[in-house]
């Protein structure tokens, strides 16, 4: 389209979360000419919303630690399918990661001799699981991720970084050859729709928890990036293992951190008791939160819950006393005031497993570098196209992410992705501008919701879309209801395709935003139900009343799910670390 | 409820005007007034408000709530109160707008930058995290929680008359948030850059800035602290 302004990047960040800031700062302090693009202000992402910290061997709770013991926890807590080479990776260079942050000016709680303060979290041991619970998580008090998302763009700020704030990513522009050479975006302020172009698009665009009903995450998380990729053709990985956390306020949705049981905090039931000794005789309230959430629902479904409806069970924080409390959790003190009115230096808070992370998304190798599958089932790299963070999936969560390894996975690879960008362009790498008919095409939801005269409201189509994924695909799932909630989904599709945009203005036109941020809701939602009905077995976060075990034999596999055809491969866990023996899988018991 | 509406659409309105707007809130639920503008906006679409995590933390919806500015995700309807009857709802004061409830940020944001709100540390950096005791961490409390949400700024007269030079109390909060952090060593370099009638000498100590805070932040307090040390620095 002539009249289309095209922006010129060698490399453009879609997302300014810790991920996308975490690359753009790599990438500006290199040179390479980068902008990045985020539709919020970027300390409005919901990296802000992390609390409890970012885990990582820094050995400073135990000047003993060692990365591998980190990355023992990871592999198990991944339930065997997060690649072992990933994990290694991050596990590795994870204290360097933590050290930047330091430097940059994140402000983390001390210890007496000054270091940083670490704090027991979930699936965390010490010596490979012989050695008992380890102190792990670096934190800033109970407000890591705002700490660490205004200290990534303050060391953007000072590193000169190009932001384009408040800018929407429509969807990707691909050239002849299939490689990604740039986006559509919108400026929100003006309306304005321009053609960025790059040789390298990173997408940092975080989860998609709005999929569901009762989600910890911010409105925003609609999975924007995936859903370009899965648009443009290309595949998502493990995409059926989403991660409910224990602890969603009962009724808000708003998380509190597993902090607090790492601080002594700890569920009971109805009766008062401390069920998790039950399910959990070793690591109890802090085993993996798989583990934890399915725990919970047990006990509801067997009528301990907690309330006048039963429906959720109680976190008990008031033996630790009020001092505790408001030095180390001051930030839960305050949310659950606001959203269960409930002060706990007093009173117990009504908690329930709420969604909370995406651990599939765009399939990348270390690099972050996005990949697919040639027709033989190898890798194959998509050129031009990048992803880190919750987007991406490295793996390095595999069916189960532990606790603060969200904030350790999304700088080491945003980090990550930015070297490698900054090699590749310095080795130099030729593509072919797209054509005019490529542009049109990535202008095409555009095209149709600008056009439009009629059709269905997009508050009423994602409202039916999230209680659809919330009543069959939730924590526990069975194949004859998961085959139905497909059948309702193709209904939603439908309904999609049809939506309407009656105010077509330009500025500020919040409306058109949250139209296209419905197809990508979509897109995921549609991806996660075949690929859950698909996985046969129970691993990690995936967990099937009718196939209740897990099944290495056929399913110690990535699910790779391939748009164009609706259909769902395999591809292999990575068991070849570079330093270490790999980790057999075992059986996972807390 | 009633609920009166700041409504402007640049492209369609010659000028900004209220708009009252009858609306069924759910019973027996003491509702955010986010939940509100999401029920308001599922009517409407054409309504224009910011919104993230909708737990008080990003500070994108900042708003004047029945005249005072406030998070709409963190302030219920019981605690928001009526006025004459009506939930009254005005963008944040003092700025231009740009469409409904959303206002053009630039100028706040550009006295955020002007405090080079970053860690300055000529020294090599060590090769793990540079040591910090509890004591002097315990002094970024208060400080360091801020979440840019401008209800301070926008509340503050000052910054309404001269907000291209006085720095308002968002970016003083953070001002001193750096001078006060042992890992930093540009203290001289950051007072320098402050000392002129304007920049931080503009505060009159009214404290609306304290009085809306929603994280309970006090900025006058940290404010105090920078004119002490200009004033030290200058004897």
């Amino acid at each position: 389209m002539s009249n289309l302004r095209t922006l010129n990047y060698d490399a453009i960040v879609i997302g300014g979360g810790g991920a996308g800031m975490r690359a753009a700062l790599q990438l500006t302090e290199s040179g390479v000419k980068t902008a990045c693009i985020t539709k919020v202000f970027p300390t409005r992402s919901h990296t802000v919303s992390a609390q409890g910290g970012i885990t990582c061997a820094i050995a400073s709770a135990d000047p003993n630690d060692d990365w591998r013991w980190h990355m023992y926890d990871t592999v198990k807590g991944s339930d065997y399918i997060g690649d072992q080479d990933a994990i290694e990776y991050m596990c590795q260079v994870g204290p360097q990661a933590v050290y930047e942050l330091d430097h940059m000016g994140l402000p983390f709680s001390r210890t007496e001799a000054g270091r940083i303060y670490q704090r027991p979290f979930g699936g965390q041991s010490k010596d490979f699981g012989k050695g008992g619970q380890a102190a792990r998580t670096c934190a800033a008090a109970d407000r890591t991720g705002h700490a660490l998302l205004h200290a990534l763009y303050q060391g953007n700020l000072k590193g000169g970084t190009t932001f384009l704030n408040e800018w929407y990513a429509v969807d990707m522009v691909k050239n002849k050859d299939n490689a990604v050479v740039g986006v559509i975006a919108i400026c929100i302020e003006t309306g304005e729709t321009v053609y960025v172009r790059a040789k390298a698009t990173v997408i940092a665009t975080g989860g998609a928890g709005r999929i569901f009903q009762s989600t910890t995450n911010a409105l925003i998380n609609t999975g924007d990036g995936v859903g370009m990729a899965l648009r443009a053709g290309f595949p998502v990985q493990d995409i059926e293992m989403w991660q409910f956390h224990p602890t969603g306020i009962a009724g808000a949705g708003v998380l509190v951190t597993e902090g607090c049981r790492g601080e002594g905090g700890y569920l009971i039931n109805n009766d008062g008791e401390r069920f998790m000794e039950r399910y959990a005789p070793n690591a109890k309230d802090l085993a993996g939160r798989d583990v934890v959430a399915r725990s919970m629902v047990l006990e509801i479904l067997g009528g301990r819950g907690c309330g006048p409806k039963k429906d959720h069970v109680l976190l008990k924080l008031d033996h630790l006393g009020e001092e505790t409390l408001m030095a180390k959790l001051p930030g839960i003190c305050e949310l659950s005031k606001t959203f269960a009115h409930v002060d706990p230096v007093k009173a117990p808070v009504p908690v329930v497993p709420t969604c909370h992370y995406m651990m599939g998304g765009i399939p990348t190798n270390i690099g972050g570098q996005a990949l697919t599958l040639d027709t033989d089932g190898n890798d194959t790299v998509i050129d031009g196209l990048y992803a880190c963070g919750e987007a991406a999936c490295v793996s390095v969560h595999g069916a189960n992410r532990l606790g603060g390894n969200s904030l350790l996975d999304l700088v080491v690879f945003g980090r990550a992705a930015g070297l490698h960008i900054e090699k590749s362009l310095r080795d130099g790498f030729k593509v072919d501008d797209a054509t005019e008919e490529d542009i049109q095409t990535a202008l095409s939801r555009l095209t149709r919701l600008n056009s439009t005269t009629g059709g269905e409201s997009v508050a009423d189509v994602r409202d039916d879309l999230q209680s659809i994924m919330q009543l069959y695909f939730g924590v526990f799932r069975e194949g004859e209801s998961m085959q139905k909630g497909l059948r309702l989904l193709d209904e939603i599709g439908e309904r999609v395709r049809n939506t309407n945009l009656e105010d077509k203005s330009s500025a500020f036109n919040t409306a058109r935003i949250e139209a296209l941020e419905l197809d990508n809701l979509f897109e995921i939602a549609y991806a996660t139900a075949v690929a859950a009905e698909e996985r046969k077995e129970s691993r990690g976060a995936h967990a099937r009343n009718d196939f209740t075990e897990r099944d290495d034999e056929n399913w110690l596999k990535h699910s790779v799910y391939f748009p164009l055809t609706k259909s769902v491969g395999k591809r292999d866990v990575n068991f070849s670390p570079k330093t270490v023996e790999a980790f057999p899988p075992k059986v996972r018991s807390y | 409820m009633l609920v009166s509406l700041y409504r402007y659409n640049p492209e369609v309105d010659q000028a900004p005007y209220m708009q009252d707007v009858e609306i069924k809130i759910p019973e027996g639920k003491d509702i955010m007034v986010l939940d509100l503008l999401e029920l308001l906006k599922a009517k409407d679409p054409s309504l224009a408000f910011r919104r993230s995590c909708r737990e008080g933390v990003c500070g994108s919806d900042g708003m004047n709530i029945n005249g005072k500015n406030g998070l709409a995700c963190i302030t219920s309807l019981s605690e928001a109160g009526l006025k004459g009857g009506k939930l009254v709802l005005r963008p944040l004061p003092g700025l231009p707008v740009v469409r409904d409830l959303v206002i053009d940020m630039t100028m706040f944001y550009k006295q955020y930058e002007k405090i080079k709100p970053f860690l300055i540390n000529d020294m090599p950096a060590p090769a793990i995290e540079r040591l910090q005791s509890p004591e002097e961490r315990e002094k970024l409390d208060g400080l360091y929680e801020c979440i840019l949400c401008a209800c301070c700024s926008t509340a503050c007269p000052s910054f309404w008359w001269n907000p291209d030079k006085f720095v308002g109390p968002s970016g003083l909060l953070q001002a001193y948030r750096f001078l006060a952090d042992s890992r930093d060593t540009a203290d001289s370099e950051r007072l320098a850059d402050l000392d002129d009638p304007f920049s931080v000498f503009r505060c009159r100590g009214i404290m609306n800035c304290v009085s809306v805070c929603p994280k309970g932040l006090n900025p006058t307090r940290a404010i105090g602290h920078i004119r002490n040390m200009l004033l030290q620095r200058s004897t």
